[in-house]
């Protein structure tokens, strides 16, 4: 990567493939992955799988889930766990659902509310683990299970809530309107199309512009061909899941939703200090003390934002079922964990992405979808879900290995 | 002749990016003391490793001959078998276990079933004697410091049955009295028929007890030369080692100004709750711009407690007495106000507090400065890059690249990672906990170069050291400590080794 490494031409672009290869192997392992899990259900369902329907129900299905595995991947970097969220998000879910049905707020006014509870609870929660040092297993499992009473204790006298309110379930259940400009053939969604064409131009003009800025430092960067082959690839990529969400309603708000929290978390882990200091913590906490930076107070936010993310988590799982349940939330937690770790996160802290995990929850989201077509019982989804999670890591940690 | 013991034979070895061993042979006699020296990333420990079965048969070329058999291990067990034990430059001992408990790691002794602890701990206390070290055998590993730590891990290798030990820079943490009673320790192990391979930065102990030393340099071996004859000479090490000779062994520095003072502590102690004791009392010293202080005394005199102490760090202890920078004063609740006053501490343990070690070389030399990147709350990146670059050359770094994880760094170019990490803070004063442990010859000249710059440039130095003739070659004030305490300053004319001593033994 440095200026001052000479190689000739030819023998440094195949390198500069195999070293962002070698560098990268352990994501685009799971990518491929992914691919190669929806190529076997789109064969195995005769094409019902790779659906406008399917894709899009299939993407509002793990809203709940990638939200809160967004929150779980920052929770196990900083080496902790937060198994609590899945009775925080069904208890704020049941807040919500009072709030609305039988207080009589307004949507505006529930959501900010239940959201800021989502962060109080994600501090009080972390209290212990960051001024006294007890473990976040034990902490989060108390709360846990106090938010599960709680939950119990709202919904007591009335059972399952049912929710009216329209702007409320369309969090769950809604498509962004379309601009009806003109009526595209096959009645396509034509907003849908032109987001995705927007965020095609956006990634290549950020692309072109980030390269010149490192050929502007005398930087390696990607040779032009592989540039252009990059360019190309993430652009259809994009391309086509937009032109597949047209094809049944477009974009769903759930998207939009998880769009947005994984865009600004990932620039936050990516991009600014706060996110190197995480990743300082996660990788030697002692380190990152005697640099100047305060473990309490990176402890406090990563959970109040696992809070804040359990909030929201709640209420897409309310209205996507347009009601609160004594249920809601069971085994959230689980499926959380799961995605980070099949989508690379490391339980001994200082490794992980955003988008690793948002993969994983893709595999994992798939595979339930997958299997739900084909008509395979539970009792075996769930033998098969548990062996791809040790697969993955399994094979996570031998492509690490060799770095 | 005989056959040698150990016949390494064109070992070549290459992690992606770096040829860390190319065609080395190594051959060593049976009964000898085998010193290896060389620079730092010279691929010493790399050839211990691929000895050891560490880096298993397979990931090298080249033929191992243990008693003239050829070997192909897969693991450590494989080459313990074999009667080989080798003790790490980064130390392996379990951190909540007892001393007693880490010892017979792996080779407990029972009752059956029952781990028998008394008679465990009755042979431990017989094995840590043999070390020297003086300690109870139920205390935890995390309790004590790195040169104690270090003892036990020889204590833990010297259990098992072993022909040839081989240590990655033993005596690195140690002051000069436990280093004296290893080396005399290696010595009686000699006599006893085993074999020992020791891997030193430090000349004048691999000339005091090796039969053999090889000199390796950048992956290749330069040369193996007989020094049982003590006709051998530093000078001729450091000029195979390097590839030039080293005339002084500290740079000369320039007369400079010492100005004003730019840090002073009145009265500091600090009480630990859980020892129900005084760590640090009555400490007074002071600190001027362009000097550089340093501070002497034994393992456990409390040195490094004072450094942390004086970053905003106390651990569990509380702190008293006043501390003044630039003649105001000031308090450090914690380590990121101590930076914001222009304070930097580079750690003794850079692997335990100092450094990220599965981060990469340009974020650990960034992680303490990352506002003066930010812009509009984002990182630069490529500003990054041109910083880290920049620190590389001017340490000289050795490194494939800036993006190398730091765990696939030598210990002596981690530890200018962690030098290169502090300077980035642009700091007044600078706090350096063993500054040049583990380093090699040329490198330690490098540093006391840039240490020299910095006083040159008006920053203040207080320097902890347990090498004495660093401390004498490097200090213009010394302060001696002992149990907590200041128990002298020398101007640099007064120091000599035997006023420092005198004072440093003095409870
Ligand atoms: N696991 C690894 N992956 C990549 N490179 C490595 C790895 N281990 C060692 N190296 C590289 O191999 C070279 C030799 O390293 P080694 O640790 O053997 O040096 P050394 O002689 O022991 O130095 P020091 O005196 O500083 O301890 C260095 O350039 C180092 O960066
Ligand atoms: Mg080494």
């Amino acid at each position: 990567m440095t200026e001052e490494r000479i190689t000739p031409g030819k023998s440094k672009k195949s390198s500069a493939l195999l070293e962002l290869l070698r560098k990268n192997i352990s994501q685009y392992f799971m990518f491929i992955a992914l691919i190669g899990i929806m190529v076997i259900f789109t064969i195995t369902t005769k094409g019902v799988f790779i659906s406008s329907r399917n894709i899009s129900n299939l993407l509002n299905q793990m809203g709940y889930i990638a939200v809160l595995a967004v929150g779980m991947t920052l929770v196990i970097i900083i080496r902790h766990i937060d198994l609590s969220v899945g009775y925080l998000a069904g208890f704020l879910g049941a807040f919500s659902a009072i709030a609305l049905t039988f207080w009589g707020w307004p949507v505006y006014a529930v959501l900010p509310v239940v959201l800021i509870l989502g962060v109080i609870s994600g501090l009080l929660t972390s209290t212990p683990i960051a001024k006294l040092g007890v473990p976040a297993f034990v902490s989060t499992m108390a709360a846990g299970l106090i938010f599960r009473g709680a939950l119990l204790l709202v919904t007591m006298g009335t059972g399952t809530i049912i929710i009216r309110d329209r702007l409320y379930n369309a969090i769950g259940n809604g498509f962004i309107p379309d601009l009806k400009l003109f009526v595209l053939p096959g009645n396509r969604h034509f907003l849908t199309l032109l987001i995705g064409l927007i965020f095609i131009i956006l990634y290549i003009v950020n692309a072109v512009k980030s390269r010149n800025k490192k050929l502007s430092y005398k930087f390696d960067v990607l040779s032009p061909s592989l540039f252009v082959m990059q360019l190309v690839l993430v652009s259809v990529i994009i391309g086509y899941i937009a032109w597949t969400l047209s094809g049944y309603n477009g974009i769903s708000w759930s998207l939009v939703i998880v769009l947005l929290v994984v865009g600004i978390f990932q620039f936050i882990t990516t991009k600014t200090p706060l996110g190197r200091h995480i990743y300082a913590v996660g990788g030697n906490p002692e380190a990152a003390e005697l640099s100047g930076i305060s473990v309490s107070k990176i402890t406090y936010i990563v959970f109040g934002a696992m809070g804040l993310l359990s909030a929201l988590s709640g209420i897409m799982y309310a209205s996507r079922l347009h009601s609160a349940t004594t249920t809601a939330g069971l085994g959230f937690e689980t499926d959380a964990i799961a995605a980070a770790f099949v989508g690379g996160v490391s339980a001994a802290g200082g490794v992980g992405t955003i988008t690793g995990s948002i993969v994983g929850a893709l595999v994992m989201m798939s595979l339930t979808s997958g299997m739900n077509l084909m008509g395979i019982d539970i009792s075996l989804q769930y033998i098969v879900r548990g062996a791809v999670l040790v697969l993955a890591v399994v094979v996570d940690r031998a492509t690490r290995k060799n770095r | 002749m005989d056959t040698p013991i150990l016949e390494m034979k064109s070992i070549t070895k290459e992690f992606p990016g770096v040829k860390a061993l190319d065609e080395v042979t190594f051959s060593v006699k049976k009964g000898e003391i085998h010193c290896l020296v060389g620079e730092n990333g010279a691929g010493k420990s790399t050839l211990m490793k691929v000895l050891s079965g560490v880096h298993p048969y397979g990931s090298y070329s080249g033929e191992i001959y243990v008693e003239g058999e050829l070997q192909k291990f897969n693991g450590i067990r494989d080459s313990e078998r074999a009667g080989i034990a080798i003790i790490y430059q980064e130390l392996a001992l379990i951190p909540e276990l007892s001393v007693y408990e880490n010892i017979f790691l792996g080779n407990e002794l029972t009752d059956g079933m029952v781990i028998n602890a008394n008679e465990t701990i009755k042979q431990s206390i017989d094995i840590l004697e043999k070390v020297g070290l003086r300690v109870n055998p139920e205390t935890k590993i995390r309790d004590l410091g790195v040169g104690k730590q270090q003892l036990v891990e020889i204590a833990k290798a010297l259990k098992k049955q072993v022909k040839i030990l081989i240590l990655d820079e033993p005596t690195a943490a140690l002051n000069e009295n436990d280093s004296d009673n290893l080396l005399k320790l290696i010595l009686e192990l000699k006599k006893q028929g085993v074999t020992s391979i020791l891997i030193s930065h430090k000349l004048r102990e691999v000339l005091a007890i090796a039969d053999t030393v090889t000199v390796l340099r950048d992956g290749k071996t330069i040369c193996t030369l007989d020094a049982s004859d003590g006709q051998l000479t530093e000078a001729v090490l450091i000029r195979n080692m390097v590839g030039r000779s080293i005339d002084n062994v500290f740079p000369k520095r320039k007369a400079h100004n010492i100005g004003k003072e730019a840090l002073r502590l009145e009265n500091w102690g600090a009480y630990s709750p859980s020892l129900g004791r005084d760590v640090l009392k009555d400490v007074n010293l002071n600190v001027h711009d362009g000097e550089i202080v340093g501070i002497a005394g034994l393992m456990g005199s409390g040195r490094t407690e004072l450094a942390k102490s004086i970053f905003g760090n106390p651990d569990e202890y509380r702190l008293s007495g006043k501390i003044f920078v630039n003649g105001h004063e000031a308090k450090f609740s914690n380590p990121r106000d101590a930076i914001d006053a222009r304070l930097a501490y580079v750690t003794e343990d850079r692997k335990r507090n100092g450094l990220i070690l599965i981060q990469d070389v340009k974020q650990n030399i960034t992680l303490a400065n990352l506002e003066e990147l930010t812009r509009v709350g984002v990182i630069d990146e490529n500003e990054e890059i041109v910083v880290a670059n920049r620190s590389k050359e001017d340490l000289n770094i050795k490194t494939p690249s800036i993006e190398q994880f730091l765990r696939n760094l030598s210990g002596g170019n981690q530890q200018k990672v962690s030098l290169a990490k502090w300077l980035f803070v642009k700091p007044g004063v600078m706090i350096l906990d063993e500054p040049t442990r583990g380093i090699d010859v040329g490198a330690k000249y490098e540093i006391y170069t840039v240490m020299n710059a910095l006083v040159e440039q008006g920053m203040s130095i207080i320097m902890i050291s347990s090498e004495l003739p660093e401390v004498l070659g490097m200090s213009d004030r010394v302060y001696v400590m002992s149990a907590g305490r200041i128990k002298g300053e020398l101007s640099a004319s007064e120091a000599t080794q035997e006023k420092i001593m005198e004072l440093a033994v003095d409870y």
